[in-house]
């Protein structure tokens, strides 16, 4: 598979936990907005770690199996996906474990994550009251 | 700082994050551990084949040294800080807006019985 390697892996992983989505329908590209919020920090924190690995020479890449693809601070474009593609399969299988099984993962469960035009509007109206009252969550 | 050394404070990072911060409570949930036996499969899977193929090289001062399927053992740590940072945000996105549409869905009832 030479360059397409690495590239290749990451997409093996969004095939083999597709059927999570498709079949058992967790509902976690359907709330695509909600999980780029959660992968924001991981994103960060483990992006900052590789950049400072790289300028640290704690680890290095192939340039035979990867696109050749460098982002700023010499990261391949395929590991800067990796922090994406790994958090996004391991959210799938936490939502199919929480279905599967119905054990308490520390949220409600959602009725309803399509938004029909009601709920969508009480949730734009509710977000703000969620702020306020967010000290009452903690428990 | 070492990998090593960056891998220990990650955990321990995100375990006060996970129950400190967020309050999420994950480590404590077999919910958590079910979906964590599965993610570890696939990651000394996918982990082995870049290891294994040398797509990713580890200097050897940086590391301890003792190999599991071709990565250092703190890939380990690397990648629980990673899965469970990312479950606990999760949870605490998921916890905070549905939250909110059940207490929306309240307003909305009360509403419409006073007109």
């Amino acid at each position: 598979m030479g360059s397409w390697t690495y590239a290749a892996l990451l997409a093996g992983c969004l095939v083999v936990t597709a059927p999570l989505e498709l079949v058992l329908r967790v509902r976690v590209y359907a709330r695509w907005r909600r999980f780029l919020l959660a992968v924001l920090p991981e994103f960060v924190v483990f992006v900052a770690w590789v950049l400072y690995a790289i300028a640290q020479g704690h680890w290095d890449y192939s340039a035979a199996l990867t696109l050749g693809v460098r982002l700023p601070g010499g990261i391949p474009v395929e590991e800067v996906l990796f922090f994406l593609v790994v958090p996004l399969c391991s959210v799938l299988a936490l939502e199919a474990v929480r279905k599967v099984t119905g054990w308490d993962a520390g949220y409600p469960a959602s009725p309803d994550d399509s938004l029909g035009s009601i709920a969508a509007r009480n949730e734009r109206g509710a977000d703000r009251g969620a702020e306020s009252g967010k000290g009452m969550e903690a428990r | 700082m070492s990998y090593s050394a960056l891998a220990v404070l990650a955990v321990i990072g995100v375990l006060v994050v996970d129950l400190a911060v967020y309050r999420t409570r994950m480590v404590t949930r077999p919910v958590f551990w079910v979906a964590y036996a599965i993610v570890i499969v696939f990651q000394l899977l996918m982990n082995g084949v870049l290891t294994g193929l040398d797509v990713v090289v580890y200097d050897p001062d940086a590391i301890w040294g003792p190999r599991l399927a071709y990565a250092p053992v703190e890939d380990l740590l690397f990648g629980f800080a990673m899965v469970t940072l990312t479950l606990a945000s999760w949870a605490a996105v998921n916890r905070r807006a549905n939250t909110a549409r059940r207490r929306g869905l309240d307003t909305d009832t009360r509403r419409s019985s006073t007109r």
